[in-house]
Parts: structure tokens; sequence; C-alpha cells
């Protein structure tokens, strides 16, 4: 790691103030910035640790409306009571975020932030037609993931809560990259009034986005039957060493229907 | 046995300070004015080395030396260099291409050492190594052995025209040519075995310091072997005679075989120690070790087995291309020729066998053994076959092998070994038995209920431990011999410190050694104290590696033990005044035996030390040493039995159910002998279903992390049924065979053969990946 | 540099680091509590593992200065005096360590398992709680025994003292 000077921010004004310094990065769990540190992939000049930040942290539900601070761990959605009641598919999706050590440290705010293409919140909050709240302005899901490691955050700018209405139905499903245990397919459904909405990860090459062919199916009958036969283009999709495009395409279709099966439970 | 004794599951001793946080590994060491090292590695897998400058990371902060090539080979430090020595069929000898400690002007492998930075912290270092300024000019890479001897492949080593270092053969290719021209049918198959990277969780490590005053160097390093690794740093490396060297391997993190060679990173360490005049520690990171701890396997075989008309197995025709990296490492060569070829009748009673072997140079890390070396590639390409000519015969793959095996002992191999005990189908009866193989076609049919696919597969494995006598090793080329060493001190109050030239590195010596002496003297295991891994304090010996430990170290204490006793006895009946053939030990003291005379152990033992009153002539004290020799290898057995279900929606792999029935020969601590098979059999699974190096055609490794290289987790594998039976090995004096590599030799093609009775193929690539087992169904459902 | 304020195995300690100081580094080199090992540079083996504020932690992934003002236990920290914790008992009776490197994170992991699980644990669930910690000797077979054999002499422990207080 390179020599970086680490600062302890006290509240979101006081974050906003030193994040200004320098090359300075925010840091919140640091579950996937310190290991790239580590490695000396990146070189902040200043670390502006917001994971002590009480007014960022918490889950809240009023009526449907779910509301997780930024700084809340995996480990705190995923146990959340309230969460658990609202969208047991958000809390069941962070259980399976890294290892109970890395849930204890990572956040939602860290982990929508960084945008790893093979994250699993990406796809959720995309599926779920989530409102990224920053301490500058609100952004629609849709609108925040940009392609690989890129958000529509600008320099400074530091996401304090997520907010979403809780859908009637949804369910998330993971394929495990078996080295990484990162999502090499991970796909989230969820029906709510707005209709059926199925984002994806892990798979694009471009990141985190919509499958639209598996939407066209469930929107008429949402019933794991009703993707029988549907076909996911391998276009746009990764290739590496574990997975070729067309396996991701194969797995997007499995997992989807394993999806709106555990969601229709 | 006593509950203490042999065969007892004794919790082991060297527990305690794992457990608390207390165990001493070379990272944990601190020496006072110690600094810290940084390596510069070439990000090529083959260039040239144009120009070094180190004058940018000179000037950093910290920095206290600056080391090259240049400088090392300067002062006289030697090449590395492979131990033993192959010569082709042509009669030539095997083609070793320099390999400079740190690179002078060529480098061959992404990973090859170049500089060293010794500066006061860690961080300093790897600042420092940042700055260093190599220019090089990059050559064309070749990382695949059958295309390095391609024509017109990049060359690695003017030393190994077009990089063949060896084209080695064994058996007898007439009869065995002969044999397939008459059989009733022949099996034909490719055979690959995948490069694997050995990961001991603890990284390499090594601390080396040299004292000015007393013209002396210590290096604490992740050895298997300390003595070993002085003997070469003395008499290969110059780093200093024998007498100057200390080599201490304190508690070492897992081996698996990778942690036996001395690697050039502890030789530049004592180097730099002198150079700079401060102790240099350098502690790997896991890439690292990824780049630059020895590979494991990576072998190309064809094979042809021949079957006469009653399925009896007549010739066995095996050719294999052998991936040995960019410079043979120290034991490389014997891997894939007297590891390897010499197993390849198995555990089967083959007339003619032939197999041709030739090594090649590629511009990837070096290759050498790894947990079985040899004896897994032998397996999988025998068992694998076995499985593929069962399909095709149409016979049941277990009654096949029982047509086959060899029943009567001993038995003369026609590729060497001669096999001295087993019972085979004993093994194959206690595994088919705990596998309830008989009622598969119940269970298959159930999973196919939910969709799955459930197949079973065997592999029945036979291994040669102990590799030994010496000589006979000697005859075949290897740079040492392979005895080992014990001395065996009592002290005057009776308690005992055994010095054993074995070294433990997971494998639970303090326990089972202390046992074998509870066993003879009735002394409590608190009170015997197991003292290995420092060339100061023991006596010559040859380490740990090839599941040696049991086989050889233990025969050799036994040998020490023996003398002990004598000497005992002797003072005994002296102290006694009885006659010394009617002197026993039991429970803790020598008796005359049938009387109630008798002497405690620690008076005994007190008695030797006050030297008042012992017999005549006698020499006072109680300490004596043994070196033993095995008069043949030992032949370790089993039957291991694989059931999966597969998802062929997603391709994945569940192992149901793994079975193993091995046969060790005699066993200390039965629960460490579990153990090691445990671990042996992850490791296994881990080459068949998760691990695999691959790098891309340049030479970049793409595995260098757990990001990219699957290690078998605790979700990956089922608990396992083990078992075993026991003929004794006639040729040591406890009856063992040795169980370290039994796991990680006879599970892969079990769980090959499973995965394609699953789907219904002939072969699959290894690791059988998710996304590599979703093609092949794709691709068996196509046809 | 930074100053830094802990608590570590029940002890106040202070001290200076550089800010890039990870916190396994600085308890294995300022501290000298060499149990907590470093196995991978990527967050997976699990070597590093201790508790942070009652929380299992990969203690290669957090800054020695992040930690300032925590209550931090190590593997030296867990036992009780001369008496092993039932983890790490556990883990002896029942052989769930060969070369002890992994080990440290293991009993750390575990502990925080088994005090996240009361209600019991089952070998699956033990098995994928395991995931972020790599053994390459014991095969996970002993460890998971262990582990299970542990969950249930703690809860008889726990039902024991409800019992007494009854």
């Amino acid at each position: 790691m390179y020599s970086v000077n680490y600062h302890r921010a006290t509240s979101v004004a006081d974050a906003a103030k030193l994040v200004k310094s320098g090359d300075a990065k925010l840091l919140s769990g640091g579950m996937t910035l310190i290991p790239a540190m580590k490695t000396r992939l990146a070189a902040p000049s200043d670390l502006v640790d917001l994971s002590r930040i009480k007014e960022l942290q918490g889950v809240k539900v009023s009526g449907k409306t779910v509301t997780i601070g930024a700084a809340t761990t995996h480990y705190d959605v995923a146990n959340d009571e309230k969460l658990k009641k609202a969208c047991p598919a958000l809390a069941h999706m962070a259980s399976l975020i890294g290892d109970p050590a890395v849930r204890h440290r990572g956040t939602i705010g860290g982990s929508i932030a960084n945008n790893d293409p093979a994250a699993d919140y990406p796809a959720a909050l995309l599926a779920l037609g989530a409102t990224i709240v920053t301490n500058k302005r609100e952004i629609g899901a849709d609108k925040f993931f940009k392609g690989l490691f890129e958000t529509a955050l600008k320099d400074g700018e530091i996401i304090t809560a997520v907010s979403f209405s809780a859908p009637a139905k949804a369910a998330y499903e993971k394929f495990r990259n078996p080295a990484s245990r990162y999502a090499i397919v991970g796909v989230f459904v969820a029906k709510g009034k707005d209709g059926v909405s199925v984002a994806v990860t892990g798979a694009g090459d471009d990141g985190v986005f919509r499958s639209k062919e598996i939407e066209a199916a469930l929107v008429k009958n949402f019933a794991a039957s009703a993707l029988d036969g549907v076909k996911v283009p391998a276009k746009n999709l990764m290739t590496d060493i574990h997975a070729s495009a067309e396996y991701r395409a194969n797995l997007i279709a499995v997992m989807a229907k394993r999806a709106v099966a555990a969601a229709n439970v | 046995m006593g509950i203490e004794g042999v065969g007892a599951r004794v919790a082991r001793k060297e527990d305690k300070r794992f457990i608390t946080g207390a165990g001493r590994y070379v990272d944990d060491m601190v020496v006072p004015g110690m600094k810290h090292a940084a390596f510069v590695r070439s990000p090529h897998a083959h260039a040239q080395i144009k120009k070094i400058d180190v004058k940018k990371a000179q000037a950093m902060p910290g920095v206290i030396g600056v080391l090259t090539g240049k400088e090392l080979k300067a002062d006289g430090i030697g090449n590395l260099i492979c131990g033993w020595m192959i010569h082709s069929k042509d009669g030539s000898p095997m083609k070793m291409g320099a390999w400079s400690p740190l690179a002078v002007d060529k480098v061959r492998y992404v990973g090859d050492a170049v500089v060293i930075v010794v500066a006061e912290t860690k961080g300093q270092a790897r600042d420092a190594a940042e700055a260093v300024e190599i220019t090089y000019k990059e050559l064309k890479a070749v990382v695949d052995a059958t295309k390095a001897l391609e024509k017109g492949a990049p060359q690695l080593h003017p030393e190994a025209e077009s990089n063949l270092i060896f084209d080695w053969e064994i058996g007898d290719a007439k009869a065995t040519d002969a044999a397939i021209k008459a059989a009733a049918h022949v099996t034909r198959m490719k055979i690959v075995n995948n490069r694997l990277v050995p990961n001991a969780m603890e990284p390499r490590a090594a601390l080396g310091h040299y004292d000015k005053a007393e013209d002396h160097y210590t290096c604490w390093t992740t050895s298997q072997n300390p003595h070993v690794a002085r003997l070469v740093m003395s008499a290969f490396y110059n780093i200093a005679p024998e007498n100057k060297l200390r080599v201490i391997a304190p508690d070492v993190g897992g081996g698996f075989g990778s942690k036996i060679y001395i690697y050039p990173e502890e030789i530049v360490c004592l180097w730099a120690s002198k150079k700079t005049g401060v102790p240099v520690k350098w502690v790997a990171d896991r890439t690292e070790s990824f780049l630059s701890d020895a590979h494991g396997r990576d072998h190309v075989s064809t094979v042809e087995m021949a079957f006469d008309k009653n399925n009896r197995i007549t010739g066995l025709k095996v050719d294999t291309i052998a991936n040995l990296g960019a410079y043979m490492s120290l034991f490389s060569s014997c891997v894939p020729t007297y590891l390897y070829a010499t197993l390849l009748s198995g555990q089967y009673d083959i007339p003619a066998i032939h197999a041709n072997v030739r090594t090649v140079y590629t511009n990837t890390a070096p290759v050498d053994a790894y947990r079985g070396a040899g004896r897994p590639e032998a397996t999988y390409l025998l068992e694998r076959t076995m499985e593929a000519a069962a399909r095709e015969l149409g016979v049941s793959p277990a009654e096949l092998r029982r047509t086959n095996f060899i029943t009567s002992f001993p038995h003369q191999t026609p590729v060497i070994m001669n096999y001295d005990a087993g019972d085979y189908a004993a093994s194959l009866d206690a595994a088919t038995k705990a596998s309830d193989y008989a009622g598969f076609a119940k269970r298959k049919a159930a999973a196919a209920k939910k969709g799955l696919l459930r197949g079973i597969g065997m592999s029945c494995y036979i291994e040669a431990c102990g590799i030994a006598p010496s000589a006979a090793v000697g005859s075949l080329g290897a740079g040492v011999g392979l005895w080992e060493s014990a001395e065996v001190r009592v002290n005057a109050v009776g308690t005992i410190e055994v010095l054993t030239g074995s070294h433990s590195h997971g494998q639970g010596h303090e326990t089972t050694f202390a046992q074998l002496v509870n066993e003879r003297f009735g002394v409590p295991i608190d009170s015997v104290s197991i003292v290995h891994g420092d060339t100061d304090k023991v006596q010559m010996g040859m380490g740990t590696y090839g599941s040696r430990s049991g086989a050889v170290g233990m025969s050799a204490i036994v040998k020490a033990l023996d003398k002990v006793e004598a000497k005992a006895k002797k003072i005994a009946a002296h102290l006694l005044e009885a006659d010394e053939g009617d002197i026993v030990i039991e429970n803790g003291a020598l008796k005359v035996a049938g009387t109630d005379k008798n002497i405690p152990w620690f008076q005994m033992a007190l008695a030797a030390y006050t030297a008042h009153n012992l017999p005549g002539g006698m020499e006072p004290g109680l300490k004596e040493t043994a070196f033993y020799d095995p008069s043949n290898f030992t032949f370790p057995a089993g039957c291991y039995i694989c059931e999966v279900e597969i998802d062929p929606e997603t391709g994945t792999t569940e192992i149901v159910q793994f079975v193993a029935a091995d046969d060790f020969g005699n066993i200390i601590n039965p629960m460490i002998v579990e153990g090691q098979v445990h671990g042996g059999i992850a490791q296994g699974i881990g080459q068949a279903l998760l691990e695999g190096a691959h790098y891309d055609a340049s030479g970049q490794l793409l595995t260098a992390s757990y990001m990219d290289y699957t290690m078998p987790r605790a979700d990956d594998l089922p608990s396992f049924k083990v078992s075993t039976s026991n003929t004794p090995c006639p040729s040591n004096p406890l009856g063992i065979k040795g169980c370290g590599e039994a796991g990680a030799i006879g599970s892969p093609p079990a769980v090959i053969n499973a995965i394609t009775d699953a789907i219904g193929i002939t072969d699959i690539a290894m690791p059988a990946s998710p996304s590599t087992v979703w093609a092949a169904i794709r691709a068996a459902t196509k046809h | 540099m930074s100053d830094l304020s802990l608590m570590v195995n029940g002890k106040r300690v202070s001290g200076t680091a550089e800010d890039r100081t990870l916190l396994v580094h600085f308890l294995r080199e300022n501290l000298g509590l060499t149990g907590t090992h470093v196995g991978c540079d990527t967050s997976q083996c699990g070597a590093c593992v201790v508790h942070v504020d009652g929380k299992a932690v990969k203690s290669c992934s957090m800054l020695a200065v992040q930690a300032s003002g925590s209550s931090v236990v190590t593997i030296e920290g867990l036992a009780n005096g001369a008496d092993l914790h039932p983890v790490q008992a556990a883990f002896k009776e029942h052989h769930g360590l060969q070369c002890g490197f992994c080990t440290p994170g293991m009993i750390m992991t575990a502990t925080d398992m088994i005090a996240r699980h009361p209600e019991g644990l089952d070998e699956a669930t033990v098995r994928a709680e395991l995931e972020g910690n790599i053994c390459r000797c014991t095969g996970y077979h002993n460890i998971v025994k262990a582990i299970l054999a542990a969950s249930k002499t703690m809860a008889k422990g726990v039902k024991g003292k409800a019992k007494q207080a009854a």
C-alpha cells in the first residue's frame, strides 16, 4: 500500500469538507478499497472514513418505503427484522455477499459507489427501482449505475441512503464464481405496482443491466414456467476463464427462473 | 497399546500453541536490527534484460540496499540446480539451463526474480522496488509444453535444443507393441493432468542473518527439509560451508512439496544480509507465491491399454510430455520419471509396459513435486483408462479391476517396482460396501426424478513411498541419499528428547513420534520432546516429503530406541543383579521377568548419569543415534469411490458421497492418519473440480490470486467416509507404509470417473468446473 | 502517522502507526501478537480474522487507525487464563488443525459463528459460514466436526448457567 492520510469523519458535512483535500477517497467498509490499495491498484492521497457516522447507519421502514443508510453493513441489512418483513429478498441478497467477516464491515453505500460489475447490490437496486440519495441530490438507480466501476456520482458527492418502495414479490438468485465467490450471474426479480423488473449482475460487459427478454416473458405471467424456452442472447455478455458468454446467457435464464419460483413461494 | 502408545487416538501435543496463537512461523521471527526485503520480479514471460538502473530506488526513503544479479554473480553465488540426474534414451544427460537466483541477462517467466531491495520497512522496500528501472527487450513466449517442442518455438535455454530437457523411456517397447498388436481390445485415451499451485496457507518466507564477527549465517526458512537446504546452499550455491550456516525451519504452515526446494529468495536474503550488514526478512504475499512457488502436475499423455479376450490387461503403452516450466527445480526431473512411470502398473498384473517421457522448458513457473508427485499423474492416467475400458468392454468397472488385481506378493512389475505386500480386493470390497455400490442404480433413478444426473466412479491407486534404499535411488540418478536419522537422548531424570531429521509442518510428529517412545518405554508422552527443524540441534537428516516420515523417520527412531533399550537393560540387569536377557520393560519400569524385582525407568536413567555403579567398561550416559536406510519402497494402496450429482442446468457438481478405503500398513495414530487422508482427498477433489493454473498465450498467470484460482472451501466438500485395512509393510520395523499423499493420488480419477459416468461421456477436462461440465452436457446432448 | 488507542484482549493499548498500517500488521508488529496471520492479499483466506467490537472481521482489510476506539480480541485473548475456550478445546479434541496456520482465523470465525447461531448449527450451515476461511490441510472434515461439537458444548454451558440462575 502507498502512503495515505486517514481522516475519520464525524458527520456527512464533515466528510464533505474532508474529501476535498488532495486526491481523497471515501472509505466505508473498505472491503474492496483496502484490498485494491494493498495491491497498489488504488492510490488515494487521503481516506475519509464514513463508517462511524451515526446518521448514515440503519434501516427504516415506513409503510411500503424502505430507507437504508449508506453505511449500514451487509450483516445489518441481512438481519434487520423490519426489512425481512418488508423486502425479504434484499435481506437474503445481503446475506449472500462475501463471507461473514466481510458482511460485518462492507456497506451498501460502499458497494454501490464502487459498482463492481459482479457485485450484488446493483442488481437489487436496479430491479427495485431504488433511489440513491446523496448529500447533493437523489438519483434513480437506472441513472446511477453507468458501466464498469462507473456511477453518476460527482467528485466528492457522498451517498447517504438508498430508498425504495417494497415490491409485492421479489427474489435474488446468485451463481457464484467458484474462486472469488462474486456473482458470475446474479438475477434480481421484482414485481411491483410498476410491473416486473429483472436486473442482472456479474454478466454484462458494461455492468448491471435489465433483461428485456425475461421481463417480457414475465409481464404476461409471473411464473417460472413462463421462462421455459426463453433464450437470453450472449451478445454483450462477458467471457473470462470461469465462464463463457454463452454459459452466462444460460445462467441468466436459469437463475431468473429460480428467482421467480422463490419469489412466488 | 497403552492409552498413549502405538495405535491410540492421542490428541496432538503441538496443538496447544497453534490454538492459542503461540505458533512460531518464519514471519513471526524478529532479530535485532532486522530489515525487510522486496523482490523486483519480471513482468514478462520471456525477455532480455537490457539495463537495470537502481539509482532512483537507492535514493528512496528507508532504503538500505538495492542489489542485482551481476553483484550476486561477482560474489560467486552459484546457479540453482536440479539434484536428480536423468539420462535420455540416447544416453545424453538432461539439459540443465542456467538459473541464477537473480536473473542477469534474461528472464524466463513472469515472477522471475531480478533485483532485491532492502529497506527499513516492508512498505518502503516495496515503494523502492517500484522505482527500480529495468529495460527489457521482450521475446516471444511459449507456455504449452507440446507447442514448445514444435519447430520455430521460442527457445528458453541455449543448453536445451527445442526446449527438450530429456527424452527418457522405461520398460519393454517391443513386448508392449506386440501385446497391443495381439490384443482382443485396445482402449486409447488422451490424458491431460492439469497444472496446480500448491498453496500452503503460510506463504514462503526467509530471514537471512549474517554475523560478521563469527563469519556465520543463520537462515530461518519455510522448509520441509532444513538440512538439505543447508547442504545445497553450502555445496552448490556457495553461501558458506556447512559449519558456518545454520538453517532453521520453525513452525511451517503446510508444505505439500512446495517447501522442499531451495528457492532464489532464501539464497538472496542470506547473501543480501552480508552485503547490507543487516538481517534481511522476506515474506511472500499470495500473488508472489502463485507466481514463484514450484507448481505441480502439468502432463499431457496418450495411452494404449491392451486386453486379451478374458479382459486381462496384456500391455500398456504411454507417451507423456511433462512441462517443467522455465527452469529445472530441485527434484523436478524425478517426478515425471521415477515417481511416475514406475507406478504405471498400478494394482494390476500387466506383463508388458512401456513409457516414453519428454520433459520440456516453457515460460512458466518451475514445476516440481506437489502432494503425490508423479504418482497422482500415473494413477489418473491408469484409472481413467480402466474406467473407459470397462465401459467399452461392457463390464463392471469394479470387476474389470478385480480381474486384473495382483494377488500374490512379492510382485515384480515390468517398471522397476517390487510390490512387497497388499490386498487390493480387501480395499475394493471395503469401499464398495461403504458406498453401497450395489444400490447405486436406485439412487441414480431417484436423482433423475429431481432432474439431477447422478454418477459413480472409482479409483484403485497404488503409490510408492519412503523412496529408498539410498543405493538404489543413487543408481537412478538421485543426488542425495534418502535415509533418515534419529537421536534419542534419555535425560538423567528419565525424560526423553528425540531429535529427528524429519520435519513436521502439520503431520503431528511431536505426538506420533512420542507415542512410539511411550510404546517402548512407558514414558508419558508429555515427558518426551521431539526436536526437529534446526541444523544446529539435529544431526543431518533428509526431511519430510513423499509420505516418508512414518516409514523412514520413525524407523530411524526405532533403531535408536533399540540401542537405548539394549543399554538400559544392561544397566538394569547390573543393578538388579539379574541376567540382561531376563529384563523386560513394563509400566515405566525395568523388571526381571517373572519376579517383582524392578527398577523404575527414571532410576535407571539416573544411574546412567551418576555412573556410580555401571557395568564394567560401560560409558556413562544414555544417548544413541541411528541412521536408517530402508531396504525397499513402501506401497500404500486403496480404493476410492466418489458419487456425484450434477445439476444439468448450471453444470454444478455436488459430491454427495466420498469413500476412501486405504491400506497404510500399521498405524501409530488413527486420528492423525484420517486427518491426512481428509486433507489429501480435498486436494484431489480440488484438482478434479476446482483448481487449475492458467497462463495466457503471452505467459501471464491469469490465476494469480484467490480471486481466480479456486481453492477448495468447506462448502465445496462433503464429510468423507474413510476406513483402513492392514497388510503390514515387511520392509521396515514398524510395518508402516505412509499416508500423506494417498488422498491426493486416489481421488481425482474417482471424481472424474463419476462425472463422466453421470453425463455419459468418455472424458472431461480437469478442473471440471460448472462451466466445463455445462458445456460437456450440451455437447453430449447435441450428438 | 496517527496516534491510536484501542482495547486489545481487554487491555488498553496506545501507539503510533503509519496510516497505511493494516490492523493485522499493527497487532503482529507493534503488539507482538503474532497469532493472527496473513495468508492472502485479497481478503479471502481468513487467517487474519479477529473480533472488532464483538464481530469477526478480516484484520488484513482494515487499517489499524480505523480500529482506534474499538475493542479487539485476537486468538491470544480467547482463552480464559489457563482454560482453553470451548472452541479451542474442540479443535484439539477433534483434530481440527494440522499445520496450524489457518487455525487462529478459523477459531475466531467459529466463535463468532456460534455466537450468531444460539439456536445451534448444522453441518450445512457451518460449511456455508466457513466461506471466508481457507484451510489446505484438513479438508475441513474435522474443522466442521469441531465447530459442531463446540456449538453443542457451549449451548449446554448456557443452559446450565440458566438453570443455575433459575
